[in-house]
């Protein structure tokens, strides 16, 4: 390689590329620690928010008071643990239904050739474009035929149509990346469909099931259109939602202590589930959308 | 393969695609259906079951709504301008953490935070650092010397667009990054080795090969975003309820569907929500192709 560069017509003394790249390096630092004050800093001043009491609460320090109060007025708020459980309740549901129905479809769509497989998969990806205002009305009307309207269960049937198509998509191109190799000797066999995908191919998809259902559990946990519109009462509502109707006794009084202290106790299962699989998050955003 | 085998595995594809199939007939085909019969009826919400049908009436009356008319603005300002910010800044980031940098897994889950906070829960965070008395981000520009005295930016029907633009680039961001960060490293490095031995400066080597071979990456990310943006509901409705000034489309047929308990005319509008998204997906799905078609015909 570097007899290559020395045919470079113009050179300057090394020094001149050893400062330049150190100049480089620095600046790279500094971009790199703005970003992350950028992306970091509004979850850190929530968390500092929640725990200052009264006046403190206006002054801009920016260490934490921790002074857990509003945690345990949380803790003690029957409403806001039940919502908590609600959104657990919810989310997990969604997603274990979402990767079930998903594997099951990603295995025909992935694996077997069938004339209609590539129109099949559009129809898919346009049902994950859906604006959800659009299926409001007819969703309605569905959810009170089946008298589920006001209780958690609606959600997770309404849910479906945003986690299903991703989960579907998803997981086909996971599928389709395992080679075929592997299961040619038990098709010679005769072996079922159904046993290839059991003992042969589920073994080897934890990790692509972990990816699909940490974004359908966190599509899950977030949603707030359809948990707005289908639960009327408090006692029925998921997170997001009662933190978007929590509303101080008037105007002036707007309870901001305790709505961090919300947000925070909220978004922390999020957040270390994040930490913890950031490159199976990775593998799951980007495998439906660069790959396909 | 023999004509009976491929017969038997195309029954055995079905069966596995049944449950998938009931889902889609029962959460997406059929409530869409119904709502698209429900905007040619005079239907109200408390009793769906009585009406009569009063053809496009309700699509009339909609485009004759002022209102509508600022929710499209509003739709269209909003998405136009947060995808493209969020496309700058998220190739920026991404070029700057694909660099080989010391903790670069720490770093992207970093990243990732704001992506995985609920947007109601963030714009909640947002409300309060921009608080016009207490917020913190007066504070920082008080301090800074920026400004005298507190700006209401929540309060202000001039700057809440601005506001939720904001909110909506730093929530989004990420995806973008991470997209992008993909695409990237389907690049081989070899080209770029190629190009800096050959001595191309950097930010050539940027513009004609980095930006050309990351298209499609940002394509689709862009694709992805616009069609997100344009159906936003949850951080305008959160933010700024009651404000004409940031109503989305979504936000415009969900009034006159639950609010205002019209079940013909909000179904009207959510047909025409549906038709905007369409419309935008054909034409950005359209580019795209273009392009690849392009970019084929000249190689």
């Amino acid at each position: 390689m570097t007899d290559i560069a020395l045919y470079r017509t113009v050179r300057k003394p090394a020094t001149y590329y050893r400062v330049r790249r150190r100049i480089v390096r620095l600046l790279q630092s500094a971009a790199l620690l703005l970003v992350l004050l950028y992306t970091l800093f509004p979850y850190y001043w929530a968390f500092v928010s929640s725990t200052k009491q009264g006046a403190a609460l206006y002054r801009a320090a920016l260490v934490p008071a921790l002074d857990f109060t509003y945690y345990r007025q949380l803790i003690d708020n029957p409403v806001f643990m039940g919502s908590l459980l609600n959104s657990a309740y919810v989310a997990v549901a969604t997603t274990f239904l979402s990767l079930f129905i998903g594997l099951s479809a990603a295995y025909a769509l992935g694996r077997i050739d069938f004339p209609q497989r590539r129109a099949l998969l559009m129809i898919i990806l346009m049902i994950s474009i859906f604006p959800q205002v659009v299926v409001l009305s007819g969703m309605f009307e569905l959810i009170n035929w089946m008298g589920l309207f006001n209780r958690p269960s609606a959600l997770v049937l309404t849910y479906l149509l945003s986690t299903v198509p991703f989960t579907t998509w998803v997981l086909t191109t996971f599928i389709r990346e395992f080679p075929r190799e592997l299961e040619e000797a038990a098709i010679i066999d005769g072996c079922s469909h159904f046993r290839i995908l059991m003992k042969i191919l589920l073994p080897l998809m934890g990790p692509s099931l972990a990816s699909t259902g940490i974004l359908a559990f966190i599509l899950a946990w977030n949603e707030f259109l359809f948990a707005l519109t289908f639960t009327l009462t408090d006692e029925n509502r998921t997170v997001p939602v009662a933190i978007g109707l929590i509303a101080g006794n008037s105007r002036y009084e707007y309870p901001f202590g305790q709505i961090m202290a919300a947000s925070v106790t909220v978004t922390l299962p999020l957040i270390l589930v994040v930490l913890f699989f950031q490159r199976r998050i990775v593998a799951g955003l980007t495998a439906g959308a660069v790959k396909g | 393969m023999s004509a009976r085998l491929a017969r038997r595995d195309h029954v055995a594809a079905w069966l596995f695609l049944v449950p998938v199939i009931i889902v889609m007939l029962l959460v997406a085909v059929w409530p869409l259906a119904r709502t698209f019969f429900f905007a040619f009826t005079d239907a109200y919400l408390d009793d769906p079951s009585t009406y009569s049908m009063v053809g496009i009436d309700n699509f009339l009356d909609v485009i004759n709504d002022r209102s509508w008319w600022v929710a499209v603005r509003n739709t269209i300002v909003f998405t136009v301008i947060s995808v493209a910010i969020e496309t700058v800044l998220g190739l920026a980031i991404a070029l700057l953490i694909n660099e080989a940098i010391p903790g670069r897994g720490m770093v992207r889950a970093a990243i990732l935070v704001p992506w995985a906070i609920p947007v109601v829960v963030s714009a909640k965070i947002w409300e309060w650092m921009l608080n016009d008395q207490f917020g913190v981000l007066n504070k920082i520009l008080i301090g800074l010397g920026f400004i005298d005295h507190g700006i209401a930016w929540t309060a202000s029907s001039s700057l809440i667009m601005g506001v939720i633009i904001f909110a909506d680039v730093w929530m989004t961001t990420p995806f973008m990054v991470l997209l992008i960060l993909a695409g990237l490293q389907l690049i081989s490095p070899e080209i770029f080795e190629a190009a800096e031995v050959d001595g191309v400066p950097a930010w050539k080597r940027f513009w004609s090969i980095t930006l050309p071979m990351l298209r499609p990456a940002i394509g689709v990310a862009v694709l992805f975003r616009v069609l997100d943006a344009l159906r936003m509901f949850d951080l305008a409705y959160v933010m700024a309820a009651s404000n004409e000034n940031v109503m989305t489309v979504s936000i415009y047929a969900r009034d006159r569907l639950i609010s205002f308990q019209e079940l013909g005319v909000g179904s009207a509008a959510s047909t025409w929500v549906f038709l905007l998204v369409a419309l935008a997906a054909i034409i950005i799905i359209g580019a795209l192709r273009l392009d690849r078609a392009s970019g084929e015909l000249t190689k």
